[in-house]
């Protein structure tokens, strides 16, 4: 009955978002105030029907009710709770049902907190949510159905993909989708606002923080992602260019463009139809990723299983919505009217060429992730793989970190090219003397990740030279929110250059007690041993390392035998020190007592997670302050 | 500045730097994409040398080869048409076996043999490379 009942509030919150549409666009077009006060209860109790449909499904998953199919086909009653638990969304109806049930919580969310924006905007934002929110329903109802059931039930399930048994991918996709969803928020405020013809600074204002929260959660992700890419599959790399991941970089990108235009509006009042343009962008990058991901279109090693079926109907989805919101930008951009003037030579002028290269950025991207499918409909097949992003992304990024040193030290309409120089002077400075001593310690290594390093020593003090010479205490929460994750891009930078150029790598066939040499540690094999888990057996290898003469400590990595679905995964065991990380692998005996070990000695790459979460912990700083700011002039109008 | 002559500056920026990623996107596409082939492929128009690629089909039964070094092997990729010899060194990927679907990232030799860098294999147990589906397809319609 779990089940049917999920299925029910799935139908009732389908037809709420019907009704939500329906109401919005009546009460807009004949100006009822009766009809539009009746859009936001219809909101939050779609909101509240699309948690109890995930709540049901969890549920069933949390019972291993083997009578669901999903759950027959994903889960296993000998799993973990935590990934029994999770695996409601480790599959592809049920991570889109999560997609919806966070929409509708968002949805309920405007209606419920939303005070800045006018009446009619406001009601036209929850009328493009409920659209939005339809397709992804009939999507669920009529070709992915989360609760269908299987007659006669299975005997036990065929398990969760072992890969995807890990604390870190368990909450990894509810952290992108609530990114997802938070970029269709912003759409749906930006298609509100030209609806109403409302393009101004308040809306700007209100649709900040929902830019800022989807991107906090985009970049934690993304940073997850990598961490878990890194760690889980034993690889060593923390990022492939895989279309998957570009489908999560794309609107992060865009994401990353939207905020800093959306901060011009709302300063400045100035780039108004940049802005709305952007936001479709956004939205755009995040459907196409979800097309990417979900159809199977594109090799991957991320991707679901193929289903064209289920493809098409997303690129219809998209071609609605894109094209919808598109025929009305083309329609209503005549109206918004032409905001405020600013020199080149300012704080807006950064901020535009900020979003000409991440532009550039993102449309390189997309060609690269795009032009397989393409090649592959003019009947050649090809695929674009790292080489390609590394040789076109790479420069152009940065360029872009080269210039966003300098945005941050300009004042807003006009500033004097003189005086920006000789605020540059100690990043600058900065940067040469890394690449010196780079260079005296090195004796030359190659150009990009060189230029990555002095680049990222003097972004680090342009990111800091905003707080130089003005009291701490009274410097506001945003402004320390922008300081910290421009930092936190120099960290990031910095890790992935010092990752290319100084990681050392040796692959061997160990015999026990032969030691073998690693960057500064010395590694040997002392044996392998037998272990149960809860649902896995493995093989693990007992190593003894030593770093030149100081004490020895050991690592453990396993190579893991699932029985359901029968899989071997292998477990790498890394030692984490100030300066780096020793990764270790195990690899198979070669039958004669020999067993492949494959040692990386990675200085700094962790500098490239910490700069991740440097780079969300600058976005939430930022949220906070803005939203306390807001709170406090609200009240003070308020009591005016 | 007027205006009018600041949003043309701007305008014009904006279509240099679409221009230059254009152009430094399809430079690039022409020698760097890794060009994907089946063994089929190779059989027909001879190895592509001199640049990376990938070579995508399922691991043929029986083909697989440790070497005395204990981290290489040797294996054979097939599409059902036509095979490649593979050599590589390292660890081999976890969903990497005898009979199921491969992607391996290298060069060809000059005598049609190919060093593989790395090797992909799947996430999901269910997954074929499409390409490798699709010239399977095709092979099949053609043998019928």
């Amino acid at each position: 009955m779990i089940a049917e009942g999920g299925l029910a509030a799935l139908w009732l919150a389908a037809a709420l978002a019907a009704l939500q549409l329906i109401l919005a666009a009546v009460g807009i077009a004949k100006a009822r105030d009766d009809i539009m006060a009746a859009v936001r209860p219809v909101a939050i109790v779609q909101g509240l029907l699309t948690t109890l449909a995930m709540g049901l499904l969890i549920t069933v998953f949390v019972r291993s009710d083997m009578s669901v199919l999903l759950v027959a086909e994903n889960s296993h009653s000998a799993k973990p709770l935590l990934y029994k638990f999770a695996g409601a969304w480790g599959n592809h109806e049920g991570s889109m049902l999560l997609w919806v049930t966070i929409l509708g919580l968002a949805g309920g969310a405007i209606a419920i907190f939303e005070d800045r924006l006018q009446k009619p905007t406001l009601i036209a934002t929850l009328g493009a949510q409920a659209a939005i929110a339809l397709g992804f329903y009939a999507f669920l109802l009529f070709s992915s159905n989360p609760f269908a059931r299987l007659t006669p039930a299975a005997p036990d399930g065929a398990g969760l993909n072992p890969l995807l048994q890990d604390p870190g991918l368990a909450f990894h996709p509810p952290t992108l989708y609530i990114g997802y969803v938070g970029i269709s928020v912003a759409f749906s405020f930006a298609v509100g606002a030209l609806v109403t013809r409302d393009v101004g600074p308040a809306f700007a204002r209100a649709m900040r923080p929902w830019v800022l929260a989807a991107w906090i959660f985009l970049t934690l992700g993304i940073t997850a992602g990598s961490y878990w890419a890194y760690y889980e599959l034993g690889w060593g790399g923390w990022w492939f260019w895989d279309p998957v991941e570009n489908a999560s970089l794309m609107p992060w990108l865009a994401a990353t463009a939207l905020l800093h235009s959306v901060s011009v509006l709302a300063t400045r009042d100035g780039l108004r139809a940049w802005t709305i343009m952007l936001a479709v962008v956004a939205f755009s990058m995040s459907m196409v990723g979800t097309f990417l991901v979900r159809s199977g279109i594109l090799t991957s090693v991320h991707a679901f299983a193929v289903d064209p079926e289920r493809g098409s109907f997303i690129l219809a989805l998209l071609a609605i919505y894109i094209g919808g919101a598109l025929a009305l930008f083309g329609a209503r951009v005549g109206t918004v009217r032409q905001g405020n003037a600013f020199e080149l030579v300012s704080r807006e002028g950064a901020l535009v060429l900020n979003n000409l290269l991440l532009s550039v950025i993102l449309g390189i991207v997309l060609i690269g992730t795009l032009y397989p499918i393409v090649a592959a409909a003019m009947g050649t097949q090809l695929s674009v793989g790292p080489p390609f992003f590394d040789k076109t992304a790479g420069p152009v990024a940065l360029v872009l970190v080269a210039f966003m040193g300098a945005g941050p030290l300009l004042r807003w309409r006009r500033d004097e090219g003189s005086l920006l120089i000789s605020r540059m002077t100690a990043p600058i400075a900065a940067a040469c003397f890394a690449w010196a001593a780079l260079f005296i310690t090195t004796g030359g290594i190659a150009i990009l990740p060189m230029l990555g390093i002095g680049l990222a020593a003097g972004l680090a003090v342009a990111s800091v030279a905003p707080l130089w010479k003005r009291n701490l205490r009274r410097t506001p929460l945003f402004t320390w929110g922008m300081v910290i994750a421009h930092l936190g891009i120099a960290v990031s930078l910095a890790g992935m250059a010092s990752d290319s150029a100084f990681t050392k790598e040796t692959l061997v066939a160990a015999r026990v007690g032969e030691p073998h040499k690693v960057g500064p540690y010395t590694v040997v094999l002392d044996g392998i041993s037998p272990v149960i888990g809860s649902n896995w057996s493995a093989l693990q290898a007992q190593l003894t390392v030593r770093r030149g003469e100081g004490a020895a400590f050991k690592l453990h990595p396993q190579s893991r035998f699932f029985s359901s679905p029968p899989t071997v995964t292998s477990e790498s065991a890394i030692a984490t020190r100030l300066d780096g990380q020793l990764y270790t692998v195990l690899g198979a005996p070669d039958g004669a007592g020999r067993w492949q070990l494959r040692l990386w000695w990675k200085p700094f790459v962790t500098l490239i997670w910490l700069g991740g979460a440097l780079i969300a912990l600058g976005g939430a700083l930022s949220l906070f302050g803005r939203v306390r700011r807001e709170r406090k002039t609200v009240l003070r109008e308020a009591y005016a | 500045m007027k205006a009018k002559h600041q949003r043309l500056t701007l305008a014009l920026l904006a279509v240099v730097a679409i221009a230059g990623a254009s152009g430094l996107a399809l430079s690039a596409l022409k020698d760097q994409a890794a060009f994907f082939y089946a063994p089929s492929d190779v059989a027909k128009a001879g190895p592509p040398l001199g640049h990376a690629v990938r070579l995508g089909g399922m691991v043929e039964k029986g083909s697989i080869r440790r070497k005395p070094d204990g981290v290489s092997i040797d294996f054979v990729v097939t599409d059902g048409a036509a095979r490649v010899p593979v050599s590589f060194s390292g660890i081999t990927p976890d969903l990497f076996k005898e009979a199921s679907g491969v992607v391996a990232e290298g060069n060809f030799n000059a005598d049609g043999s190919f060093t593989a860098s790395n090797l992909l294999a799947k996430h999901d147990e269910r997954y074929m490379p499409p390409q490798v589906s699709g010239n399977m397809h095709e092979t099949k319609t053609l043998e019928q």
